[in-house]
């Protein structure tokens, strides 16, 4: 799915989050928002999922309009910051919550479940922690488990925040791997956020650079280095 | 570990006080328990059966200590489920939302706990008394609320409202809106990611917050004093009944009825440590992340 932002204002009271915001996301790509803290990275990805709604400008998802669509509707895989897992719920309830929220008539078997998030699981190499609670999971594992999560709704696309924010150096390296290789196989459209300048270039496709609720720079990782488009893209992109 | 050349020494972890503060600590705390809350309870006990188990059991089922007994639990079967569904809204409007007044309805919300109980009642005879605002309407549909049921309902949930409220809204804001939005992002409706989501993780601070109100709403005393106008075997519930043996020097009904309510509330008390011991493993497994 390739998805284009028109315009798109943030206001939260007096406070500007996002100043009128444009920007295309091809289908299948790879992007990263990359930014310092408070510059309105959150808030796009929020937008593009449906849980925030913009002030002003329109979200259009394979060329038709999607700003008033509802969260549900939007089908977009959302991993965030902190996981959010159901803490209350074992690992393959958690994978297996959007397919059980379906409709009844839209809804797989009991049996097809349970078959679709075995696949899930070994697809983030962890086979046997279905029956584990959130808890009693490291913070890398959690990690994996909500993307199988997101994964699970079978999502038009795939919205990360921070997805390696609260890890160490080790596992941060071993997950952008995983996520890589997940995009390459699903073959999703992807959007992260990091302020991790080496993560967003290593890892994307595409990188834009915000800076105070602005797009400061669009564009591959190399081009970014070579010709910055700015001093502050400059400097925050200096290795 | 422990290397067996070396002498033994006990490691005392930094947190662990002298042993002689722990000592006097814990004794004071056994001490102020028994004297403060458990002595009390033995001598209601104790009283109720000085003269034997067939004379409380007499004082307990006269017609009116019966009515008593029935009016109460059918006040606390209603006020306290009402109560639970709107301390759920309560809780749910003040940590999901943000809008203008908050700050002030979290203020209302604690009023009941501030308002004398006898000034809540006379404020509610005041509101639907014969004499007030709704009064004449009242009459002329008639329906009664003062000196009725209807008012010792409505001065029962007045009095423990905050109870459910107090008790979710810290859980609540402790745990934020991420669970709930990662399930709508999974395509849950609103009311599904209630029930499955929200409920779940807000359960034990319910079940505690229904089982304050609970023994608030049975031992209610003042509000219900003033708007039942204390009418023997009709607006008398347990407390008032209570208060009306021991002032005509019936003690041995009067403390029966008593240790009926102190029992109650030890069964609601007994009930939730069960749960609790039911389902310790769940608990500690879900508490944190
Ligand atoms: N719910 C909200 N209410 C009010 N202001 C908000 C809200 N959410 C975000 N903001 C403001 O919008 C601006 C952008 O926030 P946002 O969370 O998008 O930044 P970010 O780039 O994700 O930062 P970080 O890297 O720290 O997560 C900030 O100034 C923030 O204070
Ligand atoms: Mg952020």
């Amino acid at each position: 799915m390739f998805v284009e932002i028109e315009e798109i204002a943030k206001e939260f009271g007096t406070e500007r989050a996002l100043h009128p915001v444009s920007l295309s996301i091809p289908s299948g790509a790879l992007i990263a928002l990359l930014g310092p803290s408070g510059s309105g990275k959150t808030t796009l990805l929020r937008i593009l999922a449906g849980l925030e709604f913009p002030t002003s400008g329109r979200v259009l998802f394979d060329g038709t309009d999607a700003t008033g669509m509802s969260v549900q509707e939007r089908r977009a895989g959302f991993v965030f910051q902190h996981y959010a897992l159901f803490r209350h719920m074992t690992v393959f309830e958690n994978v297996a919550y959007g397919l059980r929220a379906r409709k009844r008539h839209e809804r797989p078997t009991r049996a097809e479940i349970g078959r679709r998030v075995n696949r899930l699981l070994d697809l983030i190499q962890l086979p046997d922690i279905g029956s584990r609670y959130p808890s009693q999971l490291s913070g890398g594992q959690r990690q994996r488990v909500a993307l199988a999560r997101a994964l699970a709704i079978e999502p038009r696309m795939l919205l990360l925040d921070e997805p390696f924010g609260a890890l160490d150096a080790k596992v941060r390296k071993e997950l952008r791997q995983g996520l890589r290789e997940i995009h390459d196989t699903t073959g999703l459209t992807t959007v992260f956020v990091t302020h991790d300048q080496e993560e967003a270039m290593e890892l994307a496709d595409l990188v834009v650079v915000m800076s105070m609720g602005r797009v400061e720079q669009v564009g591959k990782p190399a081009d970014i280095r070579a010709r910055p488009a700015s001093d502050f893209v400059r400097t925050f992109t200096a290795a | 570990m422990s290397d067996v050349a070396h002498p033994v020494t006990r490691p005392t972890p930094v947190t662990t006080e002298p042993r002689l503060a722990r000592h006097i600590l814990i004794g004071t705390v056994v001490a102020l328990v028994a004297v403060l809350l458990f002595a009390p309870l033995f001598a209601v006990f104790a009283e109720a059966l000085r003269q034997g188990w067939a004379a409380s059991i007499e004082g307990i089922s006269s017609p009116d200590a019966r009515a008593a007994i029935r009016l109460t639990l059918i006040v606390a079967a209603i006020a306290v489920p009402l109560n639970a569904v709107f301390g759920i809204a309560a809780a749910w409007a003040i940590t999901k939302f943000d809008f203008r007044g908050k700050a002030f309805l979290i203020t209302l919300i604690d009023l009941p706990f501030s308002v004398s109980p006898v000034v809540a009642g006379l404020a509610l005879v005041l509101l639907f008394g014969a004499n007030s605002w709704f009064g004449a309407w009242l009459i002329a549909h008639d329906l009664k609320i003062v000196f009725a049921f209807p008012g010792i309902v409505l001065a029962t949930m007045f009095v423990t409202f905050p109870f459910v409220a107090r008790e979710l809204i810290p859980v609540m804001m402790e745990q934020g809106r991420a669970e709930e939005e990662a399930a709508l992002t999974l395509g849950a409706s609103g009311w599904r990611v209630f029930l499955t989501v929200t409920l779940p993780n807000i359960r034990w601070a319910l079940l505690y917050g229904v089982l304050l109100c609970n023994a608030r709403a049975m031992g209610e005393f003042g509000a219900v004093a003033v708007i039942s106008g204390k009418i023997r075997g009709e607006t008398t519930t347990m407390p008032i009944m209570i208060e009306m043996l021991y002032n005509e020097y019936l003690s041995v009904a009067a403390f029966s009825l008593a240790a009926v309510l102190a029992l109650l509330a030890l069964v609601t008390l007994f009930l939730k440590s069960l749960l609790e011991w039911c389902y310790a493993d769940l608990l500690a497994a879900t508490r944190r992340h």
